[in-house]
């Protein structure tokens, strides 16, 4: 029941590929590939023992900079900041839909003032809301004035709130002192490349000092800012975070040789993200087919670049005017229409009360998966298995199968569970209809997994799932995942020493594409 | 005499607005607009008009034919 192999040619081409891919990023000798058994669990799952006091006391409650936080703490994003300096292959400013859901997309833009009303009004009500993240939808260095008076305003009001904001880089060594006064201590920068042949054909052009410039010009410009005010982040001891957009075909392969750089300049956390394209985003890369990579291929890279340095996995590309934990959306719980009606008052020891809870929460959770992971040791064989985990947050496995709108993927093996990555399955948006069959956008969204652990799920997608070769687990029901992942992972490889189930390798995944349905 | 902003084109981004010189550009209805008043082609500033350098839409920022061409004061 468990060798359900993937017979279309397609899968095969896939499976070729994600060959390829793997055989020329084994042969990049700079970082490992997977974290063997012992190896200390990196990645952004890093938890506090694996970073330096300083380093967790600044990211502990940060959604984007720890994969352990982002089950407990929200993030939000104000659209403050729409003037962008650069032209990215990926990004088309144009297309505007409400139901879309990728970075640089918006609903409504946000002045400084009304921004600050907005971060308190959902402090108020999301008290686990610890971040605010000015992202766009441009680039926040390219409007300073807007996004500086913007943390001006809320550093004034809550200052328990984490600053943070995100950039191209290209007027970052301009700004360095500013973001340093203001007390942003999280700077996440995008970087896709650090050869200028291969940024030319990511950027059509860069506005700088008045000018624009195109092609190698264009890229040797922005390399050499990006690499600069990196420098000068880290020398004044704020944190950074580094975006990748793996695009096949153009960086796939120079991405480690970025992850390389970005980690020789004290980059703390590297997140590679896959390319979003598709034709009716208006993109260059959607209009003339580019596609965006498998799930393998994006774990493969992922996996090849994690050496000494984090890789981040949790990343879900969220709009620009994002609110909540990271995969979900409750913008529209906070229109500028309803903010500004809102009675608002600010209270921190409420906050604060609410946030020690969740620490406990947090701590229990902690010390159940060393628990497990000690039932482990002795362990020998090297089977690995990744395991898909439906969840609406705290670290549990608490939410039904048919209403998942993305399930997180770990990987089982002898060194224990790791978070390696998640997968949306919302409904795609096809002229306007939902009207795809969501069990099969599901399976073939985790069809690298050997099992899904769920809270509940009906008798038919049961079925499905296991014709498909997937093993439905619904037994570890509101329990912590990672405990409950390794417990079901020792009796697995029991089943597998006994004869009683077959241990095969499984194909690949594919990531979403299509535009997400916000409801 | 001036510029002007192809208003079914403009993605009301604001880039144009903080680049001029000469504070030619306003907001106007939801997308921006050009005072051809004020514009001068960015001559006399930049070697390249800035509104139309910084717009991430090509063809968008362009010439108004309706009035002449900007003439530098000797």
């Amino acid at each position: 029941m468990f060798d359900a192999p993937l017979g279309d040619t397609e899968s095969n081409e896939t499976a070729s590929r994600v060959d390829d891919v793997m055989q020329r990023i084994a042969e990049h000798k700079g970082c490992g590939t997977h974290g063997g058994s012992g190896k200390a669990s990196c990645g952004s799952a890093a938890g506090q023992s694996d970073l330096a006091p300083e380093i967790w006391e600044k990211v502990k409650n940060h959604p984007c900079y720890s994969e352990e936080a982002h089950h407990h703490y929200a993030r939000m994003h104000v659209a403050v900041a729409p003037a962008c300096n650069i032209q990215c292959n990926y990004c088309n400013r144009k297309y505007d839909c409400a139901n879309e859901s990728r970075p640089g997309v918006v609903s409504e833009k946000l002045t400084p003032e009304q921004a600050a009303k907005k971060v308190l009004a959902v402090a108020s009500t999301i008290p686990q809301m610890t971040v605010l993240g000015i992202a766009g939808p441009g680039d926040p260095l390219a409007n300073p004035e807007k996004t500086f008076r913007t943390f001006e305003l809320i550093s004034q009001a809550a200052p328990d709130i984490k600053l943070c904001l995100s950039t191209n880089g290209l007027t970052l060594p301009d700004h360095v002192d500013t973001i340093a006064h203001y007390k942003v201590d999280h700077v996440t920068i995008t970087v896709n490349m650090v050869d200028p042949d291969i940024g030319a054909e990511i950027y059509p052009w860069v506005f700088f000092k008045h000018k624009r410039y195109t092609g190698r010009d264009a890229a040797e410009i922005l390399t050499e800012r990006q690499m600069r005010g990196l420098e000068m982040l880290t020398e004044r001891g704020i944190l950074c975070k580094i975006n990748s957009v793996m695009i096949p075909g153009i960086n796939n392969d120079h991405l480690v040789q970025v992850n390389r750089e970005v980690k020789s300049r004290g980059a703390f956390l590297h997140n590679i993200m896959p390319l979003i394209s598709a034709p009716e985003h208006g993109t260059v890369f959607g209009l003339n087919g580019k596609r965006g990579p498998t799930a393998q291929e994006l774990k493969a890279l992922q996996d090849s670049c994690e050496g000494e340095m984090n890789m981040m996995r949790h990343c879900r590309q969220c709009r620009a005017d994002a609110v909540g934990l990271l995969g979900e959306d409750r913008s529209a719980e906070f229109t500028t229409d309803k903010i500004m009606q809102m009675e608002v008052t600010y209270d921190l020891d409420t906050r604060k009360a609410y946030q020690d809870k969740v620490e406990e929460e947090r701590q229990a959770k902690v010390a159940a998966k060393a628990a497990e992971l000690e039932s482990l040791a002795g362990e020998l064989s090297d089977i690995e298995v990744l395991v898909a985990v439906a969840t609406k947050g705290g670290g549990r496995i608490n939410e039904h199968f048919g209403h998942a709108r993305e399930f997180q993927i770990y990987e089982l093996s002898a060194a224990g569970a790791k978070f390696v990555g998640h997968r949306r399955v919302d409904l795609y948006c096809q002229g306007g209809y939902g009207d795809e069959d969501s069990l099969e956008t599901v399976i073939r969204a985790i069809n690298d997994c050997t099992a899904v652990f769920v809270s509940k799920i009906g008798g038919c997608p049961k079925k499905d799932l296991q014709a498909a070769g997937i093993d439905p687990v619904d037994g570890f029901a509101h329990e912590f995942i990672e405990q409950s992942a390794i417990a079901w992972f020792k009796s697995y490889l029991d089943r597998v020493r006994s004869g009683e189930v077959v241990h095969a390798a499984r194909g690949d995944a594919s990531i979403r594409q299509g535009a997400f349905i916000a409801a | 005499m001036a510029y002007k902003i192809v208003a079914s084109q403009c993605t009301s981004c604001t880039a144009c607005e903080a680049e001029c010189p000469n504070v030619a550009i306003s907001q106007k209805n939801g997308t921006f607009v050009i005072n051809p008043k004020k514009c001068t082609e960015c001559i006399g500033y930049f070697d390249v008009p800035q509104c139309v350098a910084v717009c991430p839409v090509d063809d968008t920022c362009i010439i108004d034919t309706s009035v002449p061409r900007y003439q530098p004061r000797a």
